[in-house]
């Protein structure tokens, strides 16, 4: 998985590579520095001999000058890498996401797909980040100071090896210890953040039910389980600076004495003054680069679970295949299902929501489909753009089964108006050019005036050029439902599919609608999903489906007379005697 | 690896932006709200426009708090304002509630920066007094070194000790302050007005809890203790430093200003780029936030290669700026810590040229001033570090203040709802237990109370409402509603019809007019009892994560299972929950999402019928049931309506049909009134909803 992800860094990979070289020229540097110091301590300040100061001082200016050019190197490079990485992935996975079925897209649901290419995204870019400098910097900065250390002096060196297992066994103590709670934290927070949002969202009902005091408890509940687990993480982790500060310290002091006792001893041969400071350097050095691995580690560790959610993505296949000999040429707009068994369950599960589904409909014909919440109305038509492949049968249309079409050819044939609409942010018209993107004016005003919404659209104040705010919330429901169907005739498709898109449309609209799609597109097959028996009575065959079967197709006259569910629907919307599209032509 | 909060946690507030406005009274504040741009986080917008900013349009709003590295950046300066906030801040939820720990705190960062500044003065000590003159000796007598080391020992004994105590103190007092600002913070929006909730998206409040309070919390337990003792340590450091050498010290202080200078140059360059990413990464993120969430259309209509080609432009653009952010602030570190390596070698040659020119300055002075001088940049380098930091979050700070300083829902109501016994006699009395019948009680002036039994009679007289003062949305509104009446408002979107039950509730407040209730003007009545008397059912259904028999519940708390149930047949209900996996326990999450819109209302019907109030509102309560299904509710609904009054919206007609009274509004305005058959006589407007007829009137 890592290598999958790590994959994305492509033309940054040198970038990726030079960091850590960088990294380790700095680190080199910045371990001599140290040692060059105790030679001028050694041999300019103590003799009082000012040509060593100049000459060592200089040295360690140029060490400097050297390190901060590689650090800076390492700053430009790392940069490079991770930012240069973060958008290779973010374009691997929107362009993934963009190849997804409707499945794929139901089974990560759009939510969480947008938090794993922007969240997770920013995360492991952190990680990478971290990988590519500070994880690589901790061991080569511990082995270079080691090194030196052992070259000045072994015997002082063995107290610092002391201290290493000290500390990283501490650490190690209270990071596996701490942990469990940090990943609970994580679903507390996820907890209150629920009972805010909730709470948000049904503040309405909050107030009307006056049950503020009853969602406050909720909310003090979840807030205290947070502070319980954050106090018991902390009061685990609040030995650790402590126990840095501990093994600094007793470094401090064994090097202290026996340093003392060594230079007094040996007269400064086998230890000086200047070499004692520089110990207290790389003490820092040492168990500094130690501390900081600990916490590189548990960060990566942390962030594994984010790129385990971006590889979900990239890994996902989509179940729809394109055929291998694709048929680019939609005949006409005729419909046929066999045997068309389906579920949205993957293989093996066995929950159908369509089952025995055989149908015909010619080229141009009206179809309506009526049937309660949950009869899978939407589910039938999904299959004719092959939104989803069916389970088992076949779903021809022009006469070719919907598997063998090149699948933008069988799309632009079979436009569909989802029941769920998005308009994008952006201007009426620029929406409306998804359906055509060379559409001239003339064409865009025809296709509203079909949809009824040539009226409202000249009646805003910059018409077609009226910005539309994200997710279409500018424009009231049936304004918006009435731009969808406009965008979906543009595309001149062979097959029409309204799904349930008229429904906050008034009837009278409607029906001018249904009238226009008649006199006006008399060639595209039109199938129309509705609630209300007006909108579909006057097509040229009713489908009633209940629970994923059909129960009846025929007119609105044979249905009536021989459709139970049929004249159920009907007469509950007639109930109180008046009809209210008696009139309406 | 605790401040990963911040990044882990804004899905959810994605997920609510991915219903705007969901719960909108029917006149949206669209108009009068500016596009929520960068003004709330204080950075503001490039002014070159760029190439992705003109074609695409997105809506650059940060509104789930946009993830990313938000932590610095944007335009870092101190104003008067957010000094004030950290005042607030500090004095109010630090400090006063926690005076003892604030002091031992302090007392422990003092005592453990003096520790760390002896570590650095002992090493001159030790080598001028102990090793120079043990060197010249003969025979070493190393037990008065051991004694000094025994003394020093101490003294760092200490100084971890301390800095342990400090660590353990500091636990419960950031924890305890963010739980009380998190707390006040909740218990303070319970109070407020639907206003706000209108106003404020919920990405926008949800992003105050999660990303504002976590860049707290990093504020208080890192940030400002490691401030306060960096603060110290350079304080203690400073004096150590004159007190070996005034002029090295000044030699140092010449470089700290050096210092200062450049990385003041660096950060203001970096924080301009800063502000360019952050403006781009909410360009990528609205882009990717709204075609994922139209990505079935956008497969729909085959767009996907145009999508991918405006991705990567917005992508590659973020890229730039990304790029020479990072680049800057990553570049500052080798600077300073070279600076620092500089500094040192300086030092040293200053310090041997003083030594050699016959300045009293020993070895040991030297050495130990190189260790201090070190000491002495290190906090200052942490300081300028977290100085953004500091600033970053006074302004999620100010954004928390700001939600607690909102006014909250004002309720001037004296008059209470109580349960009452009739006697005979007609004489009303109090009743501890539940009775079935309610009674306002209302104080008589005297010190004593009146009881005026609640029979539900509602009365709106020449009431004009706008959301704001400049559009008035309801215009010389007249409803009379009899106890037991039903009442139906019909209209096309926009008309007022939500509106008008909003103001019965008092969600809102009239400009003009009157609304009584039973004879008593509802400005008199304590909102708490008002709302208690009136059941709603609303078109947008919110659910809460628990069982299904905890969201009926939601009614009435202390509701037994056979009251849920009952309630539930009433509904109708019943039967599609006893359908469900675990009946009445199944649990819903994320606001039912496992069930049909349909289902989601006949739980809410359940929910009011539970509660059993006394004056019913349905606002379009069964426009998701399908006809069939609806025919069944409808039966149930019409025995709960029994008896009380009933306010219902509905938009198909056959359910207003039976009212009593149906009233037609249009553009804020009672245009039509009278029951079914009188208004299908008038041939108006009811006449022509009725027969299709109606040319949609919106907007």
């Amino acid at each position: 998985m890592v290598k999958r992800l790590a994959g994305s860094v492509r033309e940054y990979t040198k970038y990726a590579l030079l960091s850590p070289v960088c990294v380790a020229g700095e680190v080199l540097l910045e371990v001599l520095i140290p040692y060059i110091m105790s030679r001028l301590i050694d041999e300019g300040i103590d003799p009082g001999n000012m040509a060593m100061i100049w000459k060592y001082g200089l040295l360690i200016v140029l060490c400097a000058l050297v390190s901060l050019a590689f650090g800076a190197g390492c700053g430009v490079f790392s940069s490079y890498a991770s930012v240069g990485f973060a958008k290779n992935l973010r374009h691997d996975m929107f362009h993934k996401v963009q190849k997804f079925s409707f499945s794929s897209i139901d089974k990560f649901s759009t939510a969480s797909i947008v938090t794993r290419l922007t969240t997770d995204v920013s995360n492991v870019q952190m990680a990478f980040t971290t990988i590519i400098r500070v994880f690589v910097r901790c061991p080569i900065m511990m082995i270079f100071a080691l090194v030196v250390c052992f070259r000045i002096n072994a015997k002082i060196t063995w107290i610092f090896l002391g201290a290493i297992p000290v500390l990283a066994i501490g650490i190690y103590f209270m990071m596996t210890r701490a942990h469990p709670y940090f990943e609970r934290v994580f679903q507390r927070y996820d907890h209150l953040n629920e009972v805010v949002q909730e709470n948000l969202r049904g503040i309405r009902v909050v107030k009307a039910f006056v049950r503020e005091d009853h969602e406050r408890e909720k909310f003090n509940e979840s807030s205290r389980m947070i502070y319980h687990e954050f106090v018991m993480a902390e009061k685990i982790l609040s030995f650790n600076r402590p126990l840095m500060q501990f093994c600094m310290y007793a470094c401090q002091l064994l090097v202290y004495w026996f340093g003392a006792k060594m230079i007094v001893s040996s007269h400064g041969t086998t230890l000086s003054v200047g070499t004692l400071t520089s110990f207290m350097s790389y003490a820092t050095l040492i168990l500094m680069s130690l501390m900081m691995f600990s916490q590189v580690i548990t960060m990566i560790v942390l962030s594994y679970a984010d790129m385990k959610r971006i590889d979900e993505i990239l890994t996902e296949e989509s179940d729809i295949k394109e055929p291998e000999n694709p048929v680019t040429e939609l005949r006409d707009g005729s419909i046929s299902f066999k045997n068309v068994n389906f579920g949205y369950g993957r293989s093996g599960d066995s929950r159908l929501c369509l089952a025995d589904i055989n149908l015909d409909i010619a080229p141009g014909e009206t179809v309506g489909i009526i049937g309660g919440t949950g009869s899978s109305k939407s589910s039938l038509v999904q299959l004719i753009p092959r939104l989803y492949d069916v389970t088992s049968g076949s779903v021809e249309v022009g006469g070719v089964d919907v598997r063998n079409y090149d699948l933008r050819t069988l799309r632009d044939g079979v436009a569909m108006v989802l029941q769920k609409n998005v308009l994008f942010s952006g201007t009426l018209r620029e929406n409306l050019l998804w359906g055509k993107e060379d559409a001239t004016d003339d064409e865009l005003i025809h296709a509203c005036k079909l949809a009824e919404a040539h009226g409202f659209i000249s009646e805003m104040p910059d018409g077609y050029d009226t910005y539309i705010e994200q997710g279409g919330s500018n424009v009231s429901g049936g304004q918006k439902q009435r731009i969808c169907i406009a965008r979906a005739i543009l595309k001149q498709p062979k097959i029409l599919i309204l799904d349930d898109s008229t429904s906050a449309v008034d009837t009278g609209t409607d029906a001018r609608i249904r009238r226009a799609f008649r006199e006006e597109i008399p060639n595209t097959t039109k199938i129309i999903i509705a609630q209300r028996i007006s909108s579909v009575q006057d097509a040229d065959k009713i489908i009633v489906l209940e629970n994923g079967r059909i129960d009846g197709i025929g007119t609105h006259e044979e249905l009536l007379a021989g459709n139970e569910i049929y004249r159920e629907v009907y007469v509950s919307q007639q109930k109180g005697g008046g009809d209210f599209d008696g009139e309406q032509e | 690896m605790a401040n990963r909060n911040d990044i882990n946690k804004p899905e959810a507030a994605e997920e609510l932006n991915n219903k705007p406005e969901a719960a909108q009274p029917e006149a949206p504040f669209k108009d009068n709200g500016e596009p929520n741009n960068f003004r709330d986080f204080g950075i503001s917008m490039p002014q070159g426009k760029s190439a992705a900013s003109k074609r695409l349009r997105v809506n650059p709003s940060l509104r789930s708090g946009g993830p990313g590295p938000r932590g610095r950046g944007a335009k870092v300066q101190i104003t008067a304002e957010s000094l004030n906030t950290l005042k607030r801040l500090i004095w109010g939820y630090v400090i006063k509630p926690h005076k003892a720990r604030c002091i031992g705190i302090v007392v422990c960062i003092l005592l453990s920066a003096v520790s760390s500044a002896a570590s650095g003065i002992f090493l001159g000590i030790l080598i001028d007094s102990y090793i120079k003159p043990l060197l010249s000796t003969a025979s070493p007598d190393f037990s008065g070194l051991a004694g000094a080391i025994f003394t020093v020992a101490l003294i760092f004994a200490a100084g971890v000790l301390t800095n342990w105590l400090q660590q353990w103190l500091m636990i419960a007092l950031g924890q305890g302050v963010l739980k009380g600002i998190r707390d006040s913070m909740f218990d303070h929006m319970q109070t407020l007005p639907i206003k706000y909730f209108d106003t404020n998206t919920y990405g926008k409040v949800m992003s105050t809890y999660t990303n504002d309070t976590d860049t707290l919390r990093q504020l208080i337990t890192m940030t400002l203790p490691q401030a306060i003792a960096s603060l110290m340590t350079v304080v203690v450091v400073f004096i150590s430093m004159v007190s070996v050498s005034w002029l090295l010290t000044i030699v140092v202080l010449l470089f700290v200003a050096l210092m200062l200078f450049i990385t003041g140059k660096i950060g203001g360059l970096s924080s301009k780029f800063f502000v360019k990413q952050q403006y781009s990464l909410a360009v990528v993120n609205g882009y990717i936030e709204e075609m994922i969430n139209g990505q079935k259309v956008v497969k729909v209509f085959c767009h996907e290669d145009i999508a991918k080609e405006e991705f990567d432009e917005c992508n590659e653009e973020l890229c730039d700026n990304a790029t020479h952010a990072s680049v800057l602030s990553t570049v500052l570190m080798p600077i300073m810590g070279n600076l620092g390596n500089l500094q040192y070698a300086v030092v040293a040659i200053a310090g041997g040229a003083f030594a050699v020119a016959g300045f009293a300055i020993s070895l040991g002075n030297i050495a130990s001033f190189l260790q201090l001088s070190r000491n002495f940049m290190m906090p200052i380098t942490q300081i300028s570090e977290q100085f953004n930091s500091i600033v970053m979050a006074m302004a999620g700070a100010g954004r928390i203040f700001k939600l607690l300083d909102q006014e909250p829902e004002t309720d001037e109501g004296t008059v209470t709802l109580v349960n009452a016994k009739i006697d005979p006699n007609g004489v009303i009395t109090e009743s501890a237990e539940s009775t079935n019948i309610w009674a306002w009680k209302r104080p008589d002036g005297k010190g004593g109370f009146e009881y005026t039994r609640l029979s539900g009679e509602v009365v709106l007289k020449d009431v004009e409402f706008g959301y704001t003062p400049e559009k008035t949305v309801l215009h010389d509104v007249d409803v009379f509603a009899h106890k037991g009446q039903k009442v139906a408002f019909v209209g096309a979107t926009g008309a007022g019809k939500t509106t008008i039950t909003n103001l019965i509730n008092r969600f809102y407040d009239i400009n003009h007019g009157s609304i009584t209730y039973d004879g008593i003007p509802i400005t008199d009545i304590r909102k708490d009892d008002l709302r208690r008397s009136l059941g709603m059912v609303l078109q947008d259904v919110n659910l809460f994560t628990g069982t299904v028999r905890d969201n009926i519940r939601y009614g009435k708390l202390d509701a037994t299972d056979e009251e849920i149930v009952a309630a539930a047949k009433l509904a109708n209900a019943d039967g599609f929950i006893s359908m469900l996996p675990k009946g009445y326990d199944t649990v819903l999450s994320g606001d039912g999402s496992g069930l049909s819109q349909g289902q989601r209302q006949l739980i809410a019907i359940a929910r009011c019928a539970v509660a059993n109030p006394p004056v019913m509102i349905l606002d379009e309560a069964t426009s998701s049931i399908d006809t069939r299904t609806e025919a069944l509710v409808q039966r149930g609904m019409d025995s709960l309506m029994q008896g009380r009054t009933t306010f219902v919206i509905a938009h198909r007609l056959s359910t207003v049909q039976n009212s009593d009274v149906i009233m037609v509004l249009e553009n804020g305005r009672i245009i039509e009134r009278g029951d079914h058959d009188t208004l299908i006589s008038e041939k108006g407007k009811y006449y022509q909803l009725y027969t299709g007829n109606f040319e949609e009137t919106e907007g």
